[in-house]
């Protein structure tokens, strides 16, 4: 077989690119790693989310934005293709505010961010505590809660059925998804690249790579320096409850199945997926801060995931130029970005060339001098 | 299906299943008092409704969840009888306030 595109990477952002190339008829290839990768894909919190991203950077307001904009489609196509049901509801989601100065701070930042980027009307409104309540009418909320900001493009999602779903359609368009399937290397063989694994070569016109903490060594083959590291987040999830929290919140969502996930921490511990006692002692505080009546829910489950960070926190996105052909497709809002990544960076790689609007998350902007 | 072999006498205590009084023994595992009631279930499962009874007894199978003293999902095999001890089985997938 020699497929017309491998992506390296087979989680939420590899499977998107993956899926969307298949629909647009290419031939596909798409190589996942082993069980012990580190899959921040499979640690995710599940928010397709849009409120309070892009500070310092419009564009990244913009994309998200995009991506939001065209997740129902997106979830609705693969929904129908796979016969799965990624739970998607975009109904708003709120950032819950603790105490007067929680409430006016919340309202600068999501300001700020409306003055930076002209996207028409704010996608957000700070509402006050008796709003709120309507909002939440089954959930008693902490006396220092003051109110929140409500997003209303701001949903969530299953992520783990997205990712099986994902594989599963680009199996149905006709691509082929193998696991355990680790690149060592990457060559050039004349204007193809031939990609080393074990026992076994595999040559394509055009690779994308999008192995997560694993795409540094890989990208600098294709003359890409990508500053990555691992930011871990630790969640905790309960047991079930009947439906109490229609709306998510940052942190804080009710899933599908009734049970509720509490997130996350940002730790920088480098390769570590511990989780750890202290971090559940104050994700819990905090929750039950918010909501009181959490304090009787019984935990069931916590995890680590490994965040793929970039010094911006923002996407890479590039196309390199002394290997063109090669791309690297990296990020850690991959929930939110999947509709973008499934269509607008789909097509981009078909065509050879990435478009304009994703030009400010090329990875050179990390290479200026860090002094003069 | 499951009987008391001994008469606690002077040991016996009364807990509240569900409201009704039973006997049980001073120091007995709740989840066996549960095992030998008519019902023979401690709580419907939270996916497909169907009820369950303690199954392992030893804190990992979480089968024989019940609500004690107003607290939920309490693990029975791991609970001692108190006296005047309130349980109720649990049906599906609790109120948070519960």
């Amino acid at each position: 077989m020699r497929p017309d595109i491998i992506v390296i990477g087979g989680g939420t952002v590899g499977a998107a690119i993956a899926y969307g190339l298949t629909g647009l008829k290419q031939s596909v290839l798409l190589l996942d790693g082993s069980d012990r990768d580190y899959r921040a894909a499979q640690a995710n919190f599940g928010l397709v989310w849009l409120q309070g991203k892009g500070m310092g950077l419009p564009a990244y307001q913009a994309l998200t934005r995009a991506s939001v904009d065209l997740w129902r489609d997106f979830a609705t196509e693969v929904e129908s293709l796979c016969g799965a049901d990624l739970a998607y509801e975009n109904k708003g989601g709120i950032v819950f505010c603790m105490g007067e100065d929680g409430f006016e701070n919340r309202r600068a930042q999501l300001q700020r961010l409306h003055n930076q980027w002209d996207g028409g009307e704010p996608d957000w409104e700070m509402i006050d505590r008796t709003a709120l309540e309507r909002l939440l009418p089954k959930a008693r909320l902490g006396q220092s809660v003051s109110g929140a900001s409500f997003g209303r493009l701001d949903g969530h999602a299953n992520p783990l059925r997205l990712l099986m779903a994902l594989h599963e359609g680009i199996v149905r368009q006709g691509g082929v998804v193998r696991s355990n399937a680790m690149v060592h290397r990457i060559e050039r063989a004349g204007t193809d690249f031939r990609l080393l694994l074990d026992g076994e070569e595999l040559v394509a016109p055009r690779i994308v790579i999008a192995a997560g903490l694993g795409s540094v060594a890989l990208a600098a083959q294709v003359g890409l320096d990508v500053p990555l590291r691992p930011q871990r987040g630790q969640v905790l999830v309960t047991e079930r409850f009947e439906p109490f929290l229609p709306l998510p919140a940052s942190g804080l969502r009710q899933t599908g199945e009734g049970t509720v996930m509490i997130g996350a921490t940002q730790e920088e511990t480098g390769f570590d997926l511990s989780t750890t006692s202290d971090a559940a002692a104050r994700l819990s505080r905090k929750t039950v801060e918010i909501m009181p009546d959490l304090a009787g829910a019984k935990l069931v489950r916590q995890w680590a995931g490994l965040r793929v960070m970039t010094p911006d926190s923002y996407p890479i996105y590039a196309q390199s130029q002394t290997h063109p052909g090669a791309f690297v497709a990296l990020c850690h809002s991959g929930v939110t970005l999947a509709a973008t990544h499934a269509r607008e960076l789909a097509c981009a790689i078909r065509d050879g060339e990435l478009p304009d609007f994703l030009t400010p998350f090329h990875q050179r902007r990390f290479d200026v001098p860090k002094a003069a | 299906m499951f009987r008391k072999l001994h008469d606690p006498g002077p040991s016996a205590v009364t807990i509240l299943i569900d409201g009704k009084a039973v006997s049980a023994e001073a120091g007995e595992n709740l989840a066996a008092v549960l095992l030998r009631q008519p019902e023979g279930w401690n709580r419907t499962s939270t996916v497909s409704q169907s009820p369950r009874a303690p199954y392992c007894m030893m804190g990992v199978c979480f089968e024989c969840l019940a609500e004690v003293d107003g607290v939920g999902s309490v693990q029975t095999c791991l609970t001692t009888v108190r006296d005047g001890m309130r349980v109720s089985r649990q049906l599906g997938r609790r109120m948070l306030s519960a």
